[in-house]
């Protein structure tokens, strides 16, 4: 392993673990303010992608950025108000239950209105070609943008929430939800802002996710179960750790789908020699790049069993 | 939800005849019946392969419904143990065509059973570690672990291909080979009605009472001295079986597995969906359930591109306005049967389902001339809907759907609100009934 490889990945894999964090900042931020699990969360980042797409092809890229999120916002405020709001009474399975059949609605309904092949959403004109190059490597500007507008989104989500008085009251009416109506706050107006602000989150990430990589009806799909991964894995509820653990399965992620060993190649290497017949072949001829897909699950299971409540969560339930 | 379940899961007191209680016998009789029945009256080789498969999927619903409707676990893995009951049931029967040992082809399905038990045993430790939404989460994760370890071995997947196989094997036991659809259907009918009378039977069993105890308040479970996380394992496991055995009867029937098809999360999400609309507060939902399923991806596929729309659409109106599914709906009226009111309704409804329709059939043409131009544009505009010729880029058209559209929900919402009344008042005059036959 050269190092030209390993910054490169280093970087690759930090600008995607940087993307996995906005969409489940949103996820857990809506999770640990409202006791909901957002199903349709990763359908809220393809719809951010396809109206910056729609929106892009009208005015640009760059009032895009900041028009789709806003979009998103609404649907999911909108979603908050006329559909969850409605099932919260009979328990946290229907508010599942419904936006899981949110996910299937706007998966059709994205096929419905930009069809069922990739659409070519590209990068604008200032993020396209490489920031610098390192060893010969270039490094895409696009992946440094989704860096920055992560931290960025970061840092403001954090000012938000400790230092303004907005955020006092969300946090308050997370913990005392009577105490802060008592007060005169809305706190399902509260709520639903959380929504919907959970739900542009999601949106951000799709206008940036959507030309850095692809946009096609599978995105949500596809990324779906990991940021669930992630959530559990970092322990629910804790932005935090929904930070590390982004962090960390995007790195394993991009460094394994680079890596071409198998346990047969560390077998020879100490002197043993497999042939087909050796027990377990099909096992050990596997690449660490061939099972790339199933490392995050792997993790989850992994840590389910030494460590249940996630890697910096604080209940175990 | 949980509320109203108490009264309505094991047996409803209200029935219970000493020394036989007649309600249960003439049911479970019926149910049989139909099992029997059905294949006389419906001949076609469509409704053979329809209710074959209306056969196992009853079986693999209700032994969801374990999960979700009496233990309170919303699982998005439940293909996991029907698709790993597949390939192991597929590769018995190919190693029993071989000769490497013998079994009949009658036992099958309780090999893919007991292959269901065992993954359920093995990942079940692991998901029942945490409850609500976390195992959830949980499930699906494993779910999509187990979905794309299928294309990684290929060896024991087949791969995109997937494995086939012949159920005619061995020699015929009483004339009986399984190689027309009409004896398959039968055994599957078999299985189906032991297994739906088994998992009745596990809900009265201390296991199953403890359970829903587990579902409905788990630190008192806790309190009374329970697991209630070693409780939820056993339930897996049970689930774990019974989906099984419906995943080997689905074996026989289809001859083919694939594990991009029969383990995928889509498959989960199905099974969940499916059992919620029938009803997972009562034991005979999800055989609602499984009706539906096979009548919506037959059917209604057939009928229209827009199935899946459509389906993500009820499915969410059921869960607002009706989260006790169709048999809570089925429960609700026979109430009001019990108790004479129904006659008093019949109007009101009329009216709804009339205005409903109507409003749901310029609902229906709008989005069906969006996916015409959508995904037909090459054949012109026009389209044939339900015998009615429309024209996909023509005002008119558009604005006649919208036209009906909005006076079917107008008027479905003048009846809903006259029927909303009516119910109330129906509902308090049953309370008062019944508090006076108290008394």
């Amino acid at each position: 392993m050269n190092s030209e490889f390993f910054v490169i990945s280093l970087l690759n894999g930090v600008s995607y673990g940087l993307l996995l964090f906005m969409l489940s900042s949103g996820l857990t931020l809506i999770f640990s303010m409202m006791g909901v699990l957002n199903f349709a969360h990763t359908s809220f980042y393809m719809l951010g992608a396809y109206f910056a797409f729609t929106i892009s092809g009208v005015v640009g890229f760059w009032p895009a950025l900041v028009l789709s999120p806003l979009l998103v916002f609404v649907l999911g405020a909108a979603f908050e108000r006329y559909c969850l709001r409605r099932v919260h009474k009979f328990g946290h399975v229907p508010e599942l239950l419904v936006t899981f059949g949110l996910s299937y609605l706007i998966l059709e309904v994205v096929q419905l209105v930009w069809g069922r092949s990739t659409v070519p959403y590209g990068l604008p004109e200032q993020l396209q070609g490489p920031l610098f190059s390192l060893y010969g490597t270039q490094f895409p500007k696009s992946r440094s943008f989704v860096m920055l507008v992560a931290m960025l989104m970061l840092v403001s989500v954090w000012l938000l929430l400790t230092r303004t008085r907005i955020g006092l009251v969300i946090q308050a009416a997370l913990k005392y939800p009577e105490m802060v109506e008592a007060l005169g706050h809305n706190v399902p107006r509260v709520f639903m802002l959380v929504f919907g602000g959970g739900a542009a989150l999601a949106g951000l990430a799709g206008v940036i996710g959507g030309n850095t990589y692809v946009t096609e009806p599978a995105m949500a799909g596809s990324v779906g179960s990991i940021i669930f991964v992630v959530v559990v894995v970092g322990g629910m509820g804790s932005l935090a750790g929904a930070f590390l653990a982004s962090l960390l399965i995007g790195l394993v992620q991009t460094f394994a789908v680079a890596l071409d060993y198998s346990l047969i190649s560390v077998f020879t290497s100490v002197g043993m020699t497999v042939t087909e017949n050796t027990f377990g072949y099909p096992l050990l001829k596997l690449t660490i790049s061939q099972v790339a897909p199933i490392l995050p699950y792997l993790f989850l299971v992994l840590i389910l069993i030494f460590r249940p409540k996630g890697l910096l969560g604080t209940r175990e339930d | 939800m949980n509320s109203k379940n108490n009264t309505v899961s094991g047996a409803a007191p209200h029935y219970r005849f000493t020394p036989w209680n007649i309600g249960r016998w003439v049911i479970w009789t019926l149910f049989a019946v139909a099992l029997i029945v059905a294949p006389m009256l419906f001949r076609s080789s469509l409704a053979m392969t329809m209710l074959s498969q209306i056969g196992y999927l009853i079986i693999i619903c209700l032994s969801y419904n374990i999960l979700l409707g009496q233990g309170g676990m919303l699982s998005f893995g439940h293909a996991v143990y029907t698709g790993l009951g597949s390939f192991i049931a597929i590769h018995t029967m190919n190693m029993a065509s071989k000769g490497s040992f013998n079994i009949p082809l009658v036992l099958i399905p309780l090999v893919g059973g007991l292959a269901g038990a065992f993954f359920a045993i093995l990942l079940g430790f692991v998901t029942t570690k945490k409850s609500g939404t976390t195992f959830a989460m949980i499930t699906l994760g494993i779910g999509e672990l187990v979905a794309s370890m299928a294309l990684m071995f290929p060896e024991f997947f087949g791969g995109e291909g997937g494995i086939t196989t012949d159920r005619v094997y061995g020699s015929a036991f009483l004339g009986i080979s399984f190689g027309p659809a009409i004896q398959v259907y039968y055994l599957i009918a078999a299985y189906c009605f032991v297994c739906t009378a088994a998992m009745f039977a596990f809900t009265g069993t201390p296991l199953g009472r403890i359970l829903n105890a587990v579902r409905d308040n788990p630190e008192r479970v806790e309190f009374i001295g329970y697991n209630t996380q070693r409780v939820r394992y056993f339930a897996f496991i049970i689930a774990g079986f019974f989906a099984g055995i419906g995943g080997g009867l689905a074996t026989i029937n289809f001859e083919i597995v694939t594990g991009a098809d029969s383990l995928n999360v889509v498959r989960s999400g199905g099974y969940l969906l499916f059992t919620f609309l029938g009803g997972a507060t009562f034991f005979f939902g999800p055989i609602i359930g499984a009706v539906l399923l096979v009548l919506a991806s037959v059917l209604l596929s057939e009928l229209s591109k827009a199935w899946l729309l459509y389906l993500g659409l009820v499915f969410l109106f059921m869960v607002m306005y009706a989260p006790g599914g169709v048999a809570s709906l089925v429960m609700m009226n026979l109430r009001l049967a019990k108790y004479g009111k129904l006659r008093q309704l019949w109007t009101s409804y009329l009216g709804l389902a009339g205005a409903g329709l109507v409003g749901v059939l310029g609902a229906a043409c709008m989005i069906e001339m969006t996916y015409h131009l959508q995904l037909n544009a090459a054949l012109g505009p026009e389209l044939t809907f339900l015998g009615a010729t429309l024209n996909a880029t023509g005002y008119n058209t558009w604005f006649g759907a919208v036209f009906v559209m909005l006076t079917g929900f107008g008027l479905f919402e003048l009846c809903r609100r006259q029927f909303v009344r009516q119910w109330s008042q129906i509902q308090e005059e049953i309370e008062h009934e019944i508090k006076r036959g108290g008394a």
